[in-house]
């Protein structure tokens, strides 16, 4: 039998912020193991959280981001569980009062448009690592990810596929990214997904029972896992059993989900307000404030530009989907403001480079500067097209300026009018027969001796120039 | 002269003319501790060599005429505050040999005044009793009579004052850890406003009630103290941006036309008949000054011990939760797994009270049970603050007995932890409602124990219940211990 699948997702997004979110240390990824800790993110005696602003700020932004409404009163948390990782044995989080509530975000996927609402959105703190060494049979705590800001993103169970998943998961990170709270590495963690996922058959009226899978940390793992749990259920139903409620790890290597603990192992989080800092008040000049720090969002650039740039749906939203390139082809147009050529260029050469994984955009050589540069070199004729690849090819590897790049090959046109005079003139004297040959009336040598005359003016001049002097001469015979 | 029961305000005058050098003065209290503390219990740890050290820098600072009004004055401080590189117990074992890499606010306040830190002292376990006698270190005796608790938590703050082994302690109030002790040792303890005083390197027990406070041979002293340590702190998102003064500023001000408010229930049934009646004399001084007295009631007195023990509890659960022996402190030597070593860890580092209340706590805020007690005591909180916005709209202070007995009898109470709960029915409301309360001796029983009378002010109104307090103090006869 075919089942609805109805699925919810919480996204753990880690913010940008210069420091931790309740103490001072560095909240950046990685360093030497707790190295980045100090009293009061390993919970010892005496010490207090003391929030950090630009946390909430940032957290703002995102709900802004993804059509929250903000809570103009906030209220954070404890969350009491034993774990390792855990120094306090509590996590500071938000249970009655997140900061954001009812957003929409709106996804494609298999060719149709679709809205997710938001739940909620909450910040709270992230726990330490565990290390365990089993050829010496210890586990290591490292605590220098304890106290970096996170969000969870809760949606509603809007979700009906793995492919709107995964749409979810890119459109999310995506907004993140343009509002500048998370850099959605997911392979360094700072972005991580739950899902909640049941089925039912279409003519039920109620939600089946729901399994969770947690820690889902790529957006291969989360339609893998999706689609193994669909699978799962659908084979526990079809067989007249039931699915049960509980919490399941997803395991990459065998792209399968084993049970974690039932409901009945749920933990008991006693919840409580947290005493140890005051509630959070919004005043509405605040928010604006806050929500006048935020950049330009996707769907704002690509209507900028489709409708002030000219780019065609298609090519728009090539450079709208990664940050970075948009980004780019922004910063380049300041230099040379030609849209069509510059995002022709990006699309054309940049991305199939990167695709072919010669360029890391995250490391790349070259400004949006020195690549509008050349751009605006190939298109002012100063070298030519073909010309413009070779150059762009060693702006990658050197990261030198383009125009010293085709100096030194040799690729500048320099339309030196004498030089072209007289190479022309050679030309016609070397190739007499030929010419005579026009002059009886044979037009179509002309393409051969424009051949042999841009052979020889190569670096001299542009085609252009060679074909206007080539038929003035010829027809002045 | 015995120069061990001299006020701070005194001993600035003696070390300002150099009629004695902080070494000197400091040697003094050591001598006494080395005679009497056996007796006594006070101190877990006796700073000497440390003490006597900020004794010279500080004598220094004096002889250039530098001296902050602190400058030299040998204070010990509860053991639940954190000092660097010192020893910091909380009576537990479970901290046997937890030693900080970090100072309290409070301390690095008092440094910056250049006090003497004399020690660590003893407390109910994690500030949990009224008797000291949970302690797993220093069952603490009264100073007035071996055969008595010291009250507590902060027990032995009040006893290390009272018996003349430091010119000053700091304690924690969570529910009358100052003011309680204060009273049954005869001396002079101040709860400040929530917020008042940074909690950072505070131990925490019940984080929403907690304070650091003093206690001293007088309010004036208490005041003094306050203006060293009160004041907003970048460490303690709860500690407030209210402005700070001169907290001794009032002191000597006139009292007439002051409206003192008397609530019933707290000289009704339960109260012993000495207390209240001592505690309705001091009333009746304060009308001869000219204060007009205005009987008034709390009706929500009857449930603020339930509030308050739910409330408390519920944090303290989840504060002492860090506690696994993982990190530092006490790990039982038994256990195969993670989950294992913290049980035996917990089971073995935690005394019974403490115990008992994680119990409490944990069950408080289960699922399914939240609404009904923590959800009901806050909802009880909100009412008592109420109650007290009411009296404060027409009256300026209010006067409570401190406690309900004066001290009992050691191990009287501990077998009976619902009995030794509701002796803390005068001070716990203070607590709930964030206000500032000192109790100060108002007179002494038929046995010579000591009976503390308290003044509750405004929030933030610290001065005018030093006023208060000063103006009965400055006419009444307090009595020494004799430790001999």
């Amino acid at each position: 039998m075919s089942y609805i699948p109805v699925i919810g997702l919480e996204i753990h997004a880690e913010l940008l912020t210069e420091s931790k979110v309740f103490c001072t240390c560095s909240a950046e990824f990685g360093g030497d193991t707790n190295s980045r800790c100090c009293p009061v993110c390993t919970g010892m005696p005496g010490t207090l959280p003391v929030i950090n602003q630009k946390a909430v700020q940032y957290a703002v932004k995102a709900g802004f981001a993804l059509g929250c409404n903000i809570n103009k009163f906030s209220v954070f948390d404890r969350k009491n569980y034993f774990y390792p990782d855990l120094p306090k044995a509590y996590q500071i989080s938000q249970l009655e009062r997140p900061l954001c509530i009812d957003g929409i975000v709106s996804i494609e996927a298999e060719g149709k448009t679709k809205d997710i609402r938001i739940n909620r959105i909450h910040l709270e703190e992230d726990a330490g690592k565990l290390i365990h060494d089993d050829f010496n049979a210890v586990s290591l705590a490292d605590y220098n990810r304890c106290g970096i800001p996170l969000i969870e993103i809760v949606t509603e169970p809007d979700i009906g596929s793995a492919e709107e998943a995964k749409a979810f998961v890119e459109k999310v990170s995506l907004l993140l990214q343009y509002a500048g709270v998370c850099d959605c590495k997911m392979e360094q963690g700072s972005l991580r997904c739950d899902v909640n996922i049941s089925i039912m058959k279409p003519t039920d009226k109620e939600l089946g029972t729901r399994a969770e899978i947690k820690n889902l940390n790529s957006l291969k793992s989360i339609v893998k896992a999706i689609e193994y749990e669909i699978k799962r259920q659908s084979k526990l139903l079809d067989a007249g059993e039931r699915v049960i409620q509980e919490t399941r790890r997803f395991n990459d290597n065998h792209g399968d989900t084993k049970s974690m603990r039932s409901k009945e192992d749920a933990h008991d989080y006693r919840y409580f307000p947290e005493p140890d800092i005051l509630q959070v008040n919004f005043t509405d000049e605040m928010l604006d404030d806050i929500k006048a720090t935020l950049p330009e969002l996707p769907y704002k650039r690509l209507e900028r530009y489709i409708n002030e740039y000219k780019l065609s749906e298609v090519d728009a939203k090539i450079l709208i989907n990664q940050k970075i390139v948009s980004d780019f082809y922004d910063n380049a147009l300041k230099v040379y403001n030609n849209p069509s050529s510059i995002a022709n260029f990006i699309i054309v050469e940049l991305l199939r480079r990167v695709n072919l994984g010669e360029i890391d955009l995250e490391k790349l050589s070259f400004t949006p500067e020195q690549f509008a540069n050349l751009i605006e070199m190939a298109d002012t004729e100063k070298i030519s097209k073909n010309d413009a690849k070779a150059v762009f090819r060693t702006l990658v590897e050197t990261g030198k300026n383009p125009e010293d790049i085709a100096k030194e090959q040799g690729l500048l046109i320099v339309n030196d009018l004498s030089k072209v005079d007289e190479v022309i003139s050679q030309v016609l004297k070397d190739n007499q027969k030929i010419v005579d040959q026009y002059i009886g009336g044979d037009v179509k040598v002309v393409g051969f001796l424009m051949g042999q005359c841009t052979k020889s003016l190569k670096g001299v001049c542009t085609p252009k120039v060679i074909k206007e002097v080539l038929e003035n001469k010829l027809k002045s015979l | 002269m015995d120069i061990t029961q001299l006020k701070i305000h005194e001993l600035r005058k003696m070390l300002d003319e150099k009629e004695i050098s902080s070494v000197e003065l400091t040697n003094e209290y050591l001598k006494k501790i080395d005679c009497f503390d056996e007796k006594i219990q006070s101190f877990i740890t006796v700073t000497k060599e440390f003490a006597l050290e900020n004794a010279k820098n500080a004598q220094s600072l004096i002889d250039s005429k530098n001296a902050d009004p602190l400058c030299g004055i040998p204070i010990a401080i509860k053991d639940n505050i954190c000092t660097e590189n010192i020893k910091t117990t909380c009576s537990s074992k479970i901290l046997e040999n937890f030693i900080p890499t970090y100072n309290a606010t409070v301390i690095n306040k008092l440094k910056n005044e250049n006090f003497v830190l004399m020690g660590k002292v003893s407390l109910d376990e994690f500030a949990m009793g009224g008797s000291t006698q949970t302690s797993a270190f220093a069952k603490t005796k009264n100073p007035f009579d071996l055969s008595k608790v010291p009250g507590g938590s902060s027990g032995g703050s009040a006893a290390c004052v009272s018996a003349g082994f430091c010119a000053a302690s700091l304690g924690s109030d969570t529910g009358g850890s100052i003011r309680q002790p204060a009273a049954f040792c005869g001396v002079t303890g101040l709860k400040p406003t929530y917020g008042r005083v940074s909690r950072y390197g505070l131990v925490a027990f019940a984080s929403s009630l907690d304070q650091i406070g003093p206690i001293a041979r007088s309010a004036h002293d208490c005041g003094t103290i306050l203006n060293a340590i009160a004041g907003w702190d970048t460490m303690d998102g709860t500690s407030s941006k209210e402005n700070t003064m001169d907290f001794t500023s009032k002191i000597g001000q006139d009292i007439k036309s002051m409206k003192i408010a008397v609530p019933k229930e707290f000289f009704a049934e339960g109260i012993d008949e000495e207390i209240r009646n001592t505690v309705l004399k001091s009333v009746e001084f304060y009308k001869s000054l000219g204060a007009e007295i205005i009987e008034c009631s709390m009706p929500s007195l009857k449930y603020a011990i339930s509030a308050y023990y739910l409330i408390s509890s519920a944090e303290a659960s989840s504060n002492l939760s860090r506690f696994d022996g993982i990190k530092y402190g006490y790990r039982s030597t038994q256990g195969d797994n993670y989950n294992e070593l913290i049980i035996n860890s917990r089971s073995e580092g935690f005394g019974m009270e403490v115990k008992r209340r994680i119990l409490l706590g944990n069950y408080a805020l289960s699922s399914g049970y939240y609404d009904a007690y923590y959800g009901k005591a806050l909802a009880l909180k909100q009412k008592i603050i109420a109650e007290y916005n009411e009296i404060f709209k027409t009256c300026d202070v209010i006067i409570t007995p401190t406690t309900p007995s004066t001290a009992f009898g050691i191990d009287e109470n501990i077998s009976d932890p619902v009995k030794m709960y509701q002796a803390d029915i005068c001070t716990v409301t203070v607590n709930i409602a964030s206000l500032p309360a000192i109790s100060t001796t108002c007179g002494y029983d038929k046995n010579g124990m000591p009976i503390g009378m308290s003044i509750i002010g405004k929030k933030f109104d610290e001065a005018t219940i030093i006023q208060v307090a000063d103006a009965f103090e400055k006419q009444f006869n307090a009595i020494s211990p004799n430790l001999a």
